[in-house]
């Protein structure tokens, strides 16, 4: 795709497991590092911080976006990028609330955000792989189709009156302090770990991610992983949809607005090379928790959300930044 | 003579006219010069900004934080305004220029010393720049009774019949068209886009014409910050909120490959004049305007579609990247 092909990306590391895995490792480390001490730094700067059910507040911060994460991080390392998945929800979650007048029970509203998100996950994969658009733009432009929809359905208008039960899935504990959502993240991103590093698939998407031609010659169906990759990133969405709609209640077209950037930083921020190639869903998990406290500490010390993002924005460059710098002075 | 035919900016002028020309066999005030020179003139922006963009796209790279500068931009002159209506106007438009110069080029400098790919850099400071303007601004709004009258008359004021704010687009539109053909830096943006191992080759410094590009486009979104603020008299924290979307959806309308290295200044305009127009027109035509966002996603697929189609014709290419991939 377009953005990749420069002339530095190109350089395929001929040791591919000594440099590059000690590499990786030193980045998640360094995002442990970094989740510690805004753990630390957030205990100390507020009493309300170290509180059972401040803290399991704090995770709606990041189980939504974190859901779409895991996927995106597949779709990145694939060398391709995702950025309608902000718009799916928002069209998963009208489809949501239009069923509403027809009765079809919580099962049925599940299911239909479910299969609205797989259904503009499958319309992506199809742009991306049989029409070859390059994803970047394909999704710009699908981004504004889902959400454009939306509001066509809405306007200015809103959906309520979710049924009671259907409420569980963003507002439900499981346990204790422990939300329903918090343990679908976990589900999701073990079972998203697993995929990515223990199954024949996830090397797949290494290997299109390094070099898609290599990978095709190598007899991996280049367009088909991709297109189960979009599909599955429709899927998340929708269950993210799922949530997110259940939490707030109702749905309006501005629902998430602006968040396929936030998952994209927290993708890269885990560690996954934007350029496609390298990159773990444990780094991803931790770059979820890292923004998670970062926006939920800030909160507590009355911060206001926007000038969260300037240092969310200046992680974001720092961290891809330091490496680099790095390796240059290192180097002489 | 087929090919002229068959170029992207005649296919596009002519999607533009046969469209005006619907609207109009129903709504025939809608060709009326007067309105046409409406719509040029609520796109002026969107084309200086898409002008800014295309130099960025042909050199490869995406700059997705045009807005917020933009946004930026038009703050800080607003609260200078506001502070010290003494100042004069363009002394502020000077400095729109200068701060939204000086925000790109951070990016640039990012994408040429550091080697950090566009989307990032610039993913990165979309939300600083938005975050720096609550910073400035403390969240509050500059109100249109806070700015001086000429502060706002400026765009509005009609020259030879037409708005200043659409000279300014004019001039820009010409500007861009010579710097393209005429200037050694208009050629490099293709020689980087089309083939960044030939360029070096060539003696064209990559990284530097990627500053340079990153640069003009900053300094158009501080052009376009200045417009912005003045045209709605009013400033605050989410003006133009999503809008680099829309800049890059009129580039890619209008022929402006996002692999870089290809496209023109006479399609980045059309493509944005095409969203003008959907956009004027809507109302008119009595769909709500809620459709508006629906129809221009459904007009970029199908230009990256059409895009696409065109790109494959040339040379051979048995394996879909195998090009790049040499």
């Amino acid at each position: 795709m377009s953005l990749q092909d420069d002339i530095k990306t190109r350089i395929i590391p001929d040791r591919l497991n000594s440099r590059l895995s000690g590499y990786l490792k030193s980045w998640e480390s360094l995002l442990v590092a970094v989740a510690v001490a805004v753990f630390i730094i957030n205990s100390l700067s507020s009493p309300y911080f170290l509180d059972a059910w401040n803290l399991s507040d704090a995770t709606f911060n990041f189980t939504e976006k974190g859901l779409i994460a895991l996927a995106m991080a597949l779709v990145i390392i694939s060398g391709e990028i995702d950025l309608s998945v902000a718009g799916i929800i928002a069209l998963a979650s009208t489809a949501m609330g239009y069923a509403l007048q027809f009765d079809v029970g919580t099962v049925g509203l599940v299911a239909i955000g479910l299969s609205v998100g797989a259904l503009c996950g499958l319309f992506n994969g199809v742009l991306v792989t049989v029409m070859g658009l390059p994803s970047i733009v394909a999704t710009i432009g699908t981004m504004s189709l889902f959400r454009g929809l939306s509001f066509v359905v809405l306007g200015d208008k809103a959906f309520n009156g979710y049924p009671t039960s259907f409420a569980f899935f963003g507002q439900g504990y499981v346990f204790w302090v422990i939300t329903f959502e918090l343990v679908l993240f976990a589900a999701m991103a073990v079972l998203f770990g697993i995929l990515l590093s223990k199954t024949n698939f996830g090397r797949t998407i290494y290997a299109i991610g390094n070099n898609p031609t290599a990978a095709l010659f190598s007899g991996i169906r280049v367009d088909r992983v991709k297109m189960i990759l979009f599909l599955l990133t429709g899927l998340m969405s929708g269950l993210a949809a799922v949530c997110l709609t259940s939490r707030l209640g109702s749905t309006r077209p501005s629902i998430a607005t602006g968040w396929e950037l936030e998952i994209i930083t927290m993708v890269v921020l885990g560690g996954i090379n934007i350029l496609g190639g390298s990159g773990t869903i444990v780094g991803v998990v931790l770059a979820a928790l890292v923004i998670g406290m970062v926006t939920f500490g800030f909160g507590l010390l009355n911060i206001p959300g926007i000038v969260m993002s300037i240092f969310i924005g200046l992680l974001l460059i720092l961290v891809i930044a330091l490496p680099i710098v790095y390796r240059r002075v290192r180097k002489g | 003579m087929k090919r002229i035919l068959l170029s992207r900016e005649i296919m596009l002028a002519f999607a533009i006219v046969l469209l005006t020309g619907g609207i109009a066999l129903r709504f025939p005030g809608f060709i009326a010069p007067n309105n046409i020179a409406l719509v040029f003139n609520d796109t002026s922006i969107l084309i200086i900004l898409a002008l800014g963009q295309m130099a960025v796209i042909l050199t490869r790279c995406i700059d997705l934080s045009m807005a917020s500068n933009l946004a930026l931009s038009g703050m800080v002159v607003a609260m200078i305004n506001a502070a010290f209506p003494g100042v004069p106007i363009p002394a502020l438009i000077g400095l729109a220029i200068i701060v939204g110069t000086i925000l790109g080029a951070v990016n640039g400098l990012l994408v040429w010393k550091l080697d950090i790919p566009p989307i990032v850099v610039t993913l990165g400071t979309l939300t600083i720049y938005r975050g720096l303007i609550f910073v400035i601004s403390d969240g509050a709004w500059v109100n249109s009774h806070e700015m001086s009258a000429a502060f706002k008359a400026l765009p509005r004021s009609v020259i030879a019949g037409l708005p200043v704010l659409s000279w300014v687009a004019i001039a820009t539109i010409g500007l861009a068209f010579f710097a393209i053909r005429r200037l050694p830096l208009g050629r490099s943006l293709y020689a980087v886009g089309g083939d960044p191992h030939a360029a070096v080759y060539t003696g064209i410094d990559v990284g530097k014409t990627r500053f340079m590009a990153f640069s003009i486009a900053g300094g158009l979104s501080g052009l376009a910050g200045y417009l912005w603020v003045s045209r709605y008299a009013v400033s605050y924290v989410d003006i133009a909120g999503g809008f680099e979307l829309s800049i890059i959806a009129a580039c890619v309308i209008g022929g402006v490959s996002i692999a870089g290295g290809i496209g023109s200044v006479g399609g980045a305009v059309l493509g944005a004049l095409f969203l003008g127009v959907i956009n004027n027109a809507l109302p008119v035509i009595n769909v709500s305007p809620f459709w508006q966002m629906a129809i221009s996603g459904t007009a970029i697929i199908v230009a990256v579609a059409l895009n696409v189609r065109s790109e494959r014709t040339k040379g051979r290419i048995i394996l879909k990247r195998a090009e790049a991939a040499v």
